[in-house]
């Protein structure tokens, strides 16, 4: 290994020590790798991680359920919208709330655009950390359409708090529902060129195949899930294992790869890409269908009441108060919820003892998970390509330190 | 292939016997407690068995129980060929924090038994790397314990009795 020839009194050491991150702009978030390298090979690598904790769990037992939305939208907040609907299905769950199926599909719509805006911004930085700027540009004018749908849903755009517990705080208007048909019609074309930039292109082959490879075994005894877990070729996606939200009323593909490198989380991205597009076509047809007007369940109990009838309306009153003051009692219960996140199974892990907040609140944070493989991967490989390894796990320093 | 409740439930009682209790099914998902000497045995049945096939750690985390100064460790495993999950929990006193380390069956314990001991001061035993993660190395305290107050104890702006509650 050791290239170097040092004599025997020497007090230099062979390896070289590299400090990679906390700051890096190569990291793309605040986590730092103590990386012993042997001229450009890593010899070892030690993940120190926690620069961004923010004890999300401890202020969730002291907070009343509805203000842990906006906790969950800073864990993966390239895609909160479905932390924060995750989060939602689990109270609705902790409640016995059913929500209306016009309600499900705009959850659907809202989240599969939100797993495509994570997978744009990890399949474009790929391509950046790889040497080709251009495509992630042509994709960042299309998360910015994805951003305006949401701003047009909830009036955010990164940090969403989307919707509450029960359903929206309001209904889609007309512009958004325009707006993600003309992203539906434009957004395939923009995809199909990026594809043609890179699917086949000769750098970025060279740069991605056989690099950051997992087999299927090692990935499942790491945790892995989501795309990089199917990369491998295990088809495990919590969408169809245990269907949330309607899920199993829709006509859609699980792909996969076969080497479980970087090439192939790539490949898994852009064609799950695909089938979140067919999946808001469906969404959007199936929406129609329903009654309109339906934007939440029926439990006054539980969902903030309009505000012109805290105005005029007594029981409105009383449950706008209650709501607010953190004063809903809720149920006992012991429960775990996961969702299929940008990143992979989003779990939600919540012991309620009764009273206004959580008893124990515990994220099952997909990043936090497949992020130890990485010593173990970028181990023996060039600098260069475990840049490009970390790229491909994308990995969220939010989701990373919770 | 689906796994039968009642079938792994009487499975596993013939196996480990009184080292299990508490079954239940709150939410659907299978929950029972055992002891922190049996856990990894439990783990490694329910890993190696070919048709239960339990080849996935999903979660661990701990959970504080003041009043009855104990800590809980809980593991949710899942079957994906199944399609199936359990929850094990086991509790251990909060004076004596020791459990063996589920590292040797699954990688992707590592990170989470440290988190869990970054947290709750659980020590896994025989892990092979038992430092903080997410907190500053040098933090003495155990924050998610329950005796830790989140805010200054002295703002009287947020005192709950002036809510009623």
């Amino acid at each position: 290994m050791a290239h170097i020839q040092l004599g025997s009194d020497s007090l230099e050491k062979e390896t070289t020590t590299l400090n990679l991150g906390p700051t890096h702009p190569a990291t793309h978030g605040v986590f730092q790798n103590v990386l012993e390298m042997d001229g450009e090979r890593i010899v070892s690598a030690v993940s120190t991680i926690g620069y961004i904790h923010r004890a999300f769990e401890k202020i969730a037992e002291h907070r009343p359920y509805y203000q842990i939305t906006p906790l969950t939208d800073r864990l993966n907040y390239c895609s909160s919208p479905i932390n924060n609907f995750g989060w939602h299905l689990t109270v609705e769950k902790l409640l016995n709330i059913e929500t209306p199926k016009r309600v499900d599909y705009m959850r659907i719509i809202i989240m599969e655009l939100a797993r495509i805006s994570d997978h744009l911004i990890c399949n474009g930085i790929l391509g950046v950390d790889t040497g080709a700027f251009t495509g992630f540009l042509y994709l960042m004018q299309e998360r910015e359409n994805i951003y305006e749908i949401y701003e047009e849903i909830c009036g955010a755009r990164l940090t969403t708090n989307f919707g509450r517990v029960g359903g929206f705080e309001r209904d889609f208007n007309d512009i958004a529902i325009l707006k993600t048909k003309k992203f539906l019609a434009t957004f395939p074309k923009v995809m199909r060129s990026f594809e043609e930039l890179f699917n086949r292109n000769r750098i970025f082959i060279d740069r991605t195949v056989g690099v950051g490879a997992i087999s299927a075994e090692k990935a499942l005894n790491y945790g892995f899930t989501g795309p990089c877990l199917r990369a491998t070729g295990i088809d495990y996606d919590v969408r169809t294992a245990n269907p949330y939200s309607s899920y199993q009323e829709f006509d859609f593909e699980i792909p996969v790869g076969t080497n479980g490198d970087t090439y192939d989380r790539y490949m898994v991205r852009n064609e799950e890409i695909w089938q979140s597009l067919r999946l808001i076509e469906q969404a959007l047809a199936k929406m129609e269908k329903e009654p309109k007007g339906i934007f939440h369940a029926d439990v006054p109990a539980y969902y903030l009441p309009e505000k012109q009838d805290v105005y005029s309306n007594m029981e409105a009153l009383i449950y706008h108060f209650k709501i607010v003051m953190g004063e809903v009692d809720m149920p006992k219960g012991e429960l775990y919820h996961a969702v299929e996140g940008g990143n992979g199974e989003l779990g939600f892990y919540l012991i309620s003892e009764g009273g206004r907040s959580p008893y124990r609140l515990h994220f099952r944070r997909p990043c936090f998970i497949i992020y130890q493989a990485f010593a173990e991967i970028a181990k023996g490989s060039l600098l260069s390509d475990a840049i490009v390894t970390m790229s491909s796990l994308n990995v969220i320093a939010g989701e990373l330190d919770a | 292939m689906a796994i039968a409740t009642e079938k792994l439930i009487a499975d596993l009682q013939s196996t480990f016997g009184t080292a299990l209790s508490n079954f239940e099914q709150p939410y659907g998902l299978l929950t029972f407690q055992t002891n922190k000497d049996s856990i990894i045995r439990v783990l490694k049945y329910l890993n190696e068995n070919e048709t239960y096939r339990f080849h996935f750690l999903t979660d661990v985390c701990g959970v504080h129980y003041p009043a009855s100064k104990e800590l809980a460790v809980v593991y949710h495993v899942q079957s994906m060929e199944n399609n199936f999950r359990l929850r094990i929990k086991v509790f251990i006193p909060e004076s004596n924090p020791k459990i063996p380390t589920a590292t040797v069956l699954y990688e992707s314990a590592n990170w989470q038994e440290r988190e869990t001991y970054d947290f709750y001061g659980v020590i896994f035993e025989g892990h092979p790397n038992l430092v903080r993660i997410l907190n500053v190395d040098d933090m003495v305290a155990f924050p998610m314990r329950k005796e830790h107050p989140l805010e200054d104890p002295n703002r009287i702006d947020k005192n709950d009795t002036y809510f009623g509650r």
